[in-house]
């Protein structure tokens, strides 16, 4: 096989693991909007304010400190302990459970019944709200997140694949934090698709996704269910955070790589689980085989900045549900 | 003898006990259009019980403060011989009391079997995580579930569809599986909104017999609306008449169908 072909085939799957980071931030995206017809803007905000928790409680930061400084003259910065990654990831968890019943309680249970673009408006509103909170508690510095997750280029990938090609090829480059991150995602899909079809709160869900009238009347409290799936989203949120912080620090242009998550749901279609992953490789493997064959080459390079929408926009063109219509995921 | 509270028995052999159900003075208004008028009747154990009336005399809007999907201004609901708190519908329906709906409300997306496990969703006890891993306490749940499900389905004989998307039934059988979901909650009282609209008559024909055979087979209470009085005087044991908001009638169908003020409602009548 030529080196060009290999190479090709290198790209390839490293689009397919970028992929998957985007369809962990459309995931969440797509959980909130199946459930309550809420576009959630802030799904971004809370990827990165997940992130930020986990990293101050590791490090033993204490919240608010600017603040209780400013107030009370003090000079307090941390506790001087540090806690084990697992614990600060089950507080994590925790809060953002607590930040789903908040959202629930104090915003949308009283714009039940609202257009979509006033409760688009509100979850706008969610997101500055919860950028000024994340920046409050925890300051805005960029951390690093130091969970201890291997780095760098995959030797055993290399040496293991160097032998496909010719003297020209040196092995396939992969990173084993995307490694690590494929693996999270497909466990993390698994065990939301396990969750919906098995257990009864799955099912409440799923019934609540489709038709509010009809799940009041075997028994569902909707406000439940919509705490459930915020919390499921702020857990998704979590996964998306702590992937995206350890390959580029946590930070608060975090919060962008929502918009990325955009053309993924154009694609996939926005109340489609198994589309938020389609869509998510497939601008994955698109931009980056783009940037290669044709943006690099042709192009001046920096395709990957525009190609995703580009590519958004033609099927909404052609196909404005996405590639998974409202029709044939509701069966899925 | 029908008006006392003492159990008889009927004349095809059915037990009709207590109060199930007792609305006391309701009254409901809408801004200010008042859509139920001070009306108060009761539900008894094991009877089918109809409330008919012309369009817009409040019969859905009654159906609806019985599933808590409207709260009246005034009066009293009691039901089982406690007053029932104002409730969500959701807590309505945990209360035991299960409702089709006029334009039928299915979960499209999902099979006809989905649709009916819904059902038993207040009767799933076991946590979360068990029911996940599919083991212990939350199996056996689920295979008696599975086992009241299926004897819904053969009853009201839908084997056929069980796992066809319910989007893609005709009208008449999806109204036969939003009953079987309802069934499926093992509801003390069963509310049908309008279970023949729109229906043949082949269709009215086998709706009633269901209807006949869940009061018969499972000893459901029924109540149900309806504004084609033929069907009704058939199914039902006693009948509420509405007009304009008000109770006009109540009693036997034989009753109801001599009452003056009915015949006038239904005919219409110059008032002049």
């Amino acid at each position: 096989m030529s080196a060009d072909f290999l190479y090709g085939i290198e790209v390839v799957i490293n689009g397919l693991m970028a992929g998957v980071l985007y369809a962990l931030v459309a995931l969440g995206f797509v959980l909130i909007f199946k459930a309550s017809g809420i576009f959630n803007y802030a799904q971004g905000v809370m990827a990165l304010f997940a992130a930020l928790t986990l990293v101050g409680i590791m490090e033993g930061q204490v919240p608010f400190a600017h603040l209780i400084n400013a107030l009370f003259g003090t000079e307090v910065h941390h506790f001087g302990w540090e806690v084990p990654a697992l614990l600060a990831i089950a507080f994590t968890v925790l809060i953002m459970i607590g930040f789903a019943w908040a959202v629930q309680q104090f915003v949308f249970r009283h714009l039940v019944g609202q257009e979509p673009i006033i409760l688009f408006m509100a979850t706008i509103g969610l997101a500055y709200f919860l950028e000024g909170v994340g920046d409050l508690m925890w300051g805005s510095d960029i951390k690093t997140l130091a969970l201890g997750l291997p780095q760098g280029g995959s030797l055993a990938v290399e040496e293991w694949t160097a032998g496909l090609g010719g003297d020209d090829f040196y092995g396939f480059f992969i990173d084993k934090l995307d490694m690590i991150a494929t693996i999270v995602a497909i466990i993390l899909v698994a065990s939301l698709i396990i969750f919906a079809q098995y257990t009864k709160q799955g099912r409440a869900m799923r019934a609540v996704a489709d038709d509010h009238q009809a799940a009041l009347s075997v028994g569902i409290s909707l406000n439940f269910i919509w705490v459930l799936v915020w919390s499921l989203a702020g857990i998704v949120a979590l996964v998306a955070g702590v992937m995206w912080g350890a390959k580029s620090g946590v930070q608060f242009s975090l919060s962008l790589i929502a918009l990325k998550a955009l053309p993924v749901l154009m694609l996939g279609g926005f109340t489609s689980i198994p589309g938020a992953i389609v869509g998510g490789l497939i601008i994955g493997v698109g931009e980056k085989l783009f940037e290669y064959t044709i943006g690099a080459p042709f192009l001046g390079g920096a395709t990957e900045n525009w190609f995703a929408y580009m590519l958004a926009l033609i099927f909404l063109v052609f196909r404005p549900q996405g590639l998974f219509g409202e029709k044939i995921i509701e069966r899925v | 003898m029908k008006d006392t509270v003492e159990p008889y028995v009927t004349d095809d052999g059915r037990t009709i006990g207590g109060v199930l159900m007792d609305m006391r003075n309701i009254t409901l208004r809408f801004g200010g259009v008042e859509a139920i008028k001070d009306i108060s009747f009761d539900i008894r154990e094991g009877e089918i019980r109809a409330i008919i009336g012309p369009n817009g005399a409040g019969k859905s809007s009654m159906l609806n403060v019985i599933s808590g999907f409207y709260n009246p201004q005034e009066g009293e609901v009691w039901f089982r011989g406690e007053k029932r708190p104002q409730m969500k519908p959701y807590q309505v329906a945990r209360l035991g009391i299960a409702r089709t709906f006029q334009n039928i409300a299915l979960f499209e997306g999902m099979t006809v079997l989905d649709n009916i496990m819904t059902g038993r969703l207040t009767h799933m006890k076991s946590g979360m995580f068990w029911q996940a891993l599919w083991v212990g306490r939350a199996e056996a749940e689920e295979v008696e579930n599975r086992e009241r499900v299926e004897r819904i389905i053969d009853f009201l004989e839908i084997q056929a569809i069980r796992k066809t998307p319910v989007g893609r039934l005709p009208y008449g059988l999806k109204k036969r599986v939003e009953l079987a979901r309802a069934l499926a909650a093992e509801p003390k009282l069963l509310l049908l909104d309008e279970p023949m609209a729109g229906m043949n008559v082949e269709e009215k024909e086998d709706m009633s017999r269901f209807i006949l055979d869940v009061n018969d087979e499972f000893g459901t209470t029924i109540a149900l609306i309806e504004h084609d009085m033929g069907v009704v005087m058939d199914l039902s044991d006693r009948v509420v008449v509405m007009d304009y908001g008000r109770k006009i009638g109540d009693g036997t169908p034989d009753e109801v169908r001599g009452n003056q003020e009915v015949i006038d409602a239904y005919l219409g009548v110059s008032h002049d």
